[in-house]
């Protein structure tokens, strides 16, 4: 049992808005990440979707831009806690990526460079629930939120909206990401407070 | 926020005490990576996420990872080659 | 099935009540606290503190310990970190008999204890001043003739911790300015004309990681021994 300390209440605010449970909202941007910040050469980058069969779908930085891009304004939930209402972004709809790729495969495997990794059912991706988005608040996207180009999940914890991200994989079978394989849920619903494993 | 970023193997000595009930900063880590080695404290640590990441400072590779939910600790290890714990301070 | 008994942890979260508070600085305070059963520490080690709300929400913060065991007295300094979940509460808010949880002390490797000879030079940039002053203050209790040299990077006058004990101690005592000029120093950060000659000492730098990795940098550029340096690294809200 802890020693409860006089008057400390930490950083909650009370929750004018409609949030998730166990969040509280933040009006800056917190900067969570697990590594160094990715330097990453626009001429070099690429997207690539590889479906279940090893077909490669790839789009290079030029052919992302001439893509149709959206400029979603959503909620985001991070796992450590706090949420940031009305984010504005501009991105490319994962519907236009797949709108070419041929696969009957379930499970989505994220790569960006760097190493970092997470997973997501495919259906999770599409249906306009999520985006490579380049662009926030007005301006090209910070190295240290993600950029050059970062997927853009906000219906699920913030971990799975992958910073830096460079690929996904389709497969058959689902991998646990980077979190997902140390204690962190493997769908993580933020409405449903699926935090951890065994929630 | 961390300004750059990173800290150090020292920060993170307390939660590998919980876990492992050992003192984490005098170990020496060797990198599956690179193959260098040198004492925990000294490893480029991210902590400021859902979970704390030691890094290799010559490769950056992940050495050590440790999750910290409300009931568990949960350790990866793969990334060191070997740990070096002293058992005599 | 046998059950076995659980495996008892060497750092259990132990109560502590404050004893006594004073200000060092308009942002930061020196905080003594009591707690039963402290197995005593190495100056340079630190703490982990908790705080819990009434409604069963908790952080943490690691704080390094800033004078050598007295009984069960362990004694921090603490800075307030804008926007702080902890730091405010602990500089503004806490008050002698308000009670807490502390584990440790932890860290093993950023020590020194009276047995080692030295030389020794601490460089603190900032916060990072706390844990080479409990070693400072360990040299001064222990009656060790250790050669000590600290160099201790701030802001301006009014940022330095533990000012007149410095000002009074038998070890030279280096002050830079980042902001401020000084009549034999420019304002501006750590060079390498700031060190004084360390090819013989253990050399231990504490601060934020950016100020750590400058000052590692001069220090091997200059032909010091890695292996005698030791380093820890606070982050804005590890001070």
């Amino acid at each position: 049992m802890s020693i409860v300390s006089r008057g400390f209440h930490g950083r909650r605010e009370p929750a004018a808005a409609d949030l998730p449970p166990g969040q509280y909202l933040t009006q800056d941007f917190p900067v969570l990440q697990a590594g160094p910040t990715p330097r990453i050469d626009l001429d070099d980058w690429r997207f690539t979707i590889n479906n279940e069969v090893g077909e490669k779908y790839s789009w290079t930085w030029r052919e992302l831009l001439a893509l149709p891009s959206e400029r979603p304004t959503v909620d985001i939930h991070c796992v450590t806690s706090w949420s940031k209402l009305k984010t504005s972004w501009q991105g490319v709809s994962l519907d236009s990526l797949f709108e070419d790729v041929e696969t009957a495969a379930d499970h989505a495997f994220v790569r960006s460079y760097g190493g970092y990794t997470t997973n997501l059912p495919l259906e999770d991706l599409l249906d306009g629930k999520a985006w490579i988005a380049y662009r926030f608040e007005g301006e090209d996207l910070p190295g240290e939120h993600g950029g050059p180009a970062r997927l853009l999940v906000p219906h699920l914890y913030f971990w799975k909206s992958a910073k830096w991200v460079t690929g996904i994989d389709l497969r058959n079978d689902d991998e646990p990401g980077f979190w997902e394989s140390l204690g962190y849920h493997n769908y993580g619903d933020p409405w449903r407070e699926q935090r951890y494993t065994d929630d | 926020m961390h300004g750059d970023g990173f800290v150090d193997g020292n920060s993170a000595a307390g939660m590998f005490a919980e876990a492992l009930g050992l003192d984490i900063t005098t170990a020496v880590v060797t990198c599956a990576g690179c193959g260098r080695g040198g004492p925990f404290a000294e490893t480029h640590v991210y902590d400021q996420g859902p979970g704390v990441v030691a890094r290799c400072t010559t490769c950056e590779a992940v050495v050590a990872r440790l999750v910290r939910t409300p009931t568990d600790a949960w350790l990866d290890l793969r990334g060191a080659r070997s740990v070096r714990i002293p058992l005599s301070q | 099935m046998t059950r076995t008994a659980p495996v008892r942890r060497r750092t259990p979260w132990l109560a502590a009540r404050v004893r006594a508070v004073r200000s060092e600085t308009s942002v930061s305070r020196t905080i003594v606290l009591e707690v039963p059963g402290w197995p005593g520490h190495a100056a340079g080690q630190h703490v982990d503190v908790k705080l819990t709300a009434p409604d069963g929400y908790s952080a943490q913060r690691s704080y390094s310990i800033a004078a050598p065991p007295s009984g069960d007295l362990v004694e921090l300094t603490v800075q307030r970190v804008e926007d702080g979940e902890v730091s405010p509460y602990l500089v503004d808010e806490l008050l002698p008999t308000d009670e807490l949880e502390v584990r440790g002390p932890i860290g093993g490797w950023f020590t020194w204890r009276p047995s080692e000879p030295g030389p020794v030079l601490l460089v603190a940039g900032g916060s990072g001043i706390v844990p080479l002053m409990a070693m400072v203050r360990e040299r001064a209790l222990a009656g060790s003739t250790a050669a000590f040299s600290l160099v201790y990077s701030v802001r301006g006058p009014s940022d330095v911790f533990y000012a007149s004990e410095l000002s009074a101690a038998d070890i030279p005592v280096r002050l830079l300015y980042t902001r401020v000029a000084a009549p034999d120093r420019p304002a501006g950060r750590i060079t390498a004309a700031d060190l004084p000659p360390s090819a013989d000492a253990k050399v231990y730098v504490c601060g934020p990681t950016g100020f750590v990795e400058a000052v590692s940098e001069v220090l091997l550029a200059r032909g010091q021994d890695p292996a005698s340096i030791r380093t820890e690294r606070f982050g804005p809200s590890g001070g």
